[in-house]
């Protein structure tokens, strides 16, 4: 980070909406990024929130962590409720029945329930354009039940239904390119985030929210427990997963792809993998494949921002 | 406690930011200590923590713990550049 990212930390809103007292397991990564990115949405705003972690940790009844409005969905379907808050304070503003304001509506769940379960629910939102905010807190398998793999998981990971022996690497499939998946619904905001940049993910954040109809927002949430990782490391993680190309940050506006980092050389992966108990039974090897499939998917990346 | 009885309908709570009642320092087995002589007051601990347990002070502008709350994570000492922070055992 440069001299102007080193002073800025105060800028932020000071007031806290995902309070302290929640849950989750020391040194987790994706309740960092809720914490940024509702400091960048403010009061004015009413949370959609699927099943996992992030539900689970912060709503331990009588108890709750939220400051602003905040509905729990089933696993599958907070794209699905969020679309009918979104409809039903529009009616409601029409026929004057509720103050005349913009109102965020932020809808949010894990990768499973984004890239799995909920993803038909997410299209369908997308395609009849609701003016709602989704945010994917991607910490690549499904955490809150016990480290299963989702589609989000990358190639070679370790988790309880991926595991690895003599015939399995761990993970087998590639990771599901959802950024993708939401620019081919044409919606005019898609980003990619993560909370070792926070200045970067507050911005996008506003931006999203403020675009009108659907935005989409990928934020990588590194999880220690399901990881294996050092709970320490967890913002050097989010760091280092960024500069080595494996999750590049982009935006992509009404189409346009737009790099938001660029390095000189990316870092060699093992810089990223070797914390990680996920990946310690991987061979040189097979470190070499997925270093090959990084740069080949993160010059693909570059030609789309700088191609066209 | 109460009764299921008692649980409101859609288990609605109406106390917001309630969990800050409970106290997740107590699940801390090592503590921050700040020197304050190296910190530039940069806030990048209070940005990076994810217990929102780091404020700064209105006066001197020097970093806050919140004691109560902090799970000894130890990301602050990580990522702090001038290492004013370092994790020490907790023994209270
Ligand atoms: C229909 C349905 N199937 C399964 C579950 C059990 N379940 C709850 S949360 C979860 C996984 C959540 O994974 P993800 O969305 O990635 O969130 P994370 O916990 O990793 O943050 C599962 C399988 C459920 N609640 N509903
Ligand atoms: S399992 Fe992972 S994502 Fe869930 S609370 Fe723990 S560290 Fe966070
Ligand atoms: S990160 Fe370090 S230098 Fe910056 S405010 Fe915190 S303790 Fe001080
Ligand atoms: S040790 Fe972790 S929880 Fe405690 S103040 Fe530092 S970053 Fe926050
Ligand atoms: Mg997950």
């Amino acid at each position: 980070m440069d001299k102007y990212g080193l002073y800025v930390p105060k800028l932020a809103p000071r007031k806290e909406y995902f309070a302290p007292g929640h849950r989750a397991c020391v040194g987790c990564g994706e309740m960092l990024a809720v914490r940024q990115v509702c400091k960048a949405l403010g009061r004015e705003t009413i949370v959609i929130n699927s099943t996992g972690c992030i539900e689970i940790v912060s709503s331990l009844f009588p108890q709750t962590t939220w400051e602003v409005p905040w509905m729990h969905t089933l696993f599958e379907n907070a794209a699905a409720v969020a679309s009918g808050v979104e409809s039903a304070i529009k009616v409601m503003q029409r026929k004057g029945k509720y103050r005349d304001k913009k109102v965020n509506i932020l809808a949010m769940g894990g990768d499973g329930a984004t890239a799995d379960i909920g993803l038909q629910a997410l299209s369908g939102a997308f395609e009849r354009g609701h003016d709602l905010l989704y945010v994917c807190f991607d910490n690549e398998a499904y955490m809150n039940t016990g480290i299963q793999r989702s589609s989000s998981t990358p190639y070679g990971a370790v988790t309880t239904t991926s595991p690895t022996g003599k015939k399995s690497i761990g993970q087998q499939t590639q990771k599901k390119n959802l950024p993708a998946i939401a620019v081919a619904h044409n919606i005019d905001y898609v980003a990619t985030a993560s909370p070792a940049y926070p200045f970067d993910l507050m911005d996008k954040v506003k931006k999203g929210v403020n675009t009108k109809g659907p935005a989409y927002i990928q934020v990588f949430s590194p999880c220690p427990t399901g990881w294996r990782s050092p709970g320490e490391l967890s913002v050097a993680l989010a760091r280092l997963v960024v500069e080595t190309g494996v999750f590049p940050l982009f935006e992509v506006v009404k189409g346009k792809y737009k790099m938001s980092m660029e390095f000189e050389k990316l870092r060699s992966i093992k810089d990223y993998m070797k914390p990680q108990g996920r990946f310690r039974h991987l061979t040189e090897d097979d470190i070499d494949t997925i270093q090959a499939r990084v740069i080949e998917e993160y010059n693909k990346l570059k030609e789309k921002a700088y191609g066209q | 406690m109460f009764s299921w009885k008692e649980i409101p309908i859609g288990a609605i709570v109406t106390a917001p930011g309630s969990a800050k009642e409970y106290r997740t320092g107590d699940w801390r087995s090592q503590r921050p200590e700040w020197d304050l002589a190296k910190c530039i007051k940069c806030g990048l601990c209070y940005i990076y923590c994810p217990d929102a347990s780091i404020g700064w002070k209105q006066d001197d502008g020097y970093p806050w713990w919140d004691e109560y709350h902090c799970k000894g994570c130890g990301i602050c000492a990580n990522e702090c550049w001038t290492k004013a922070i370092h994790m020490v055992e907790e023994t209270e």
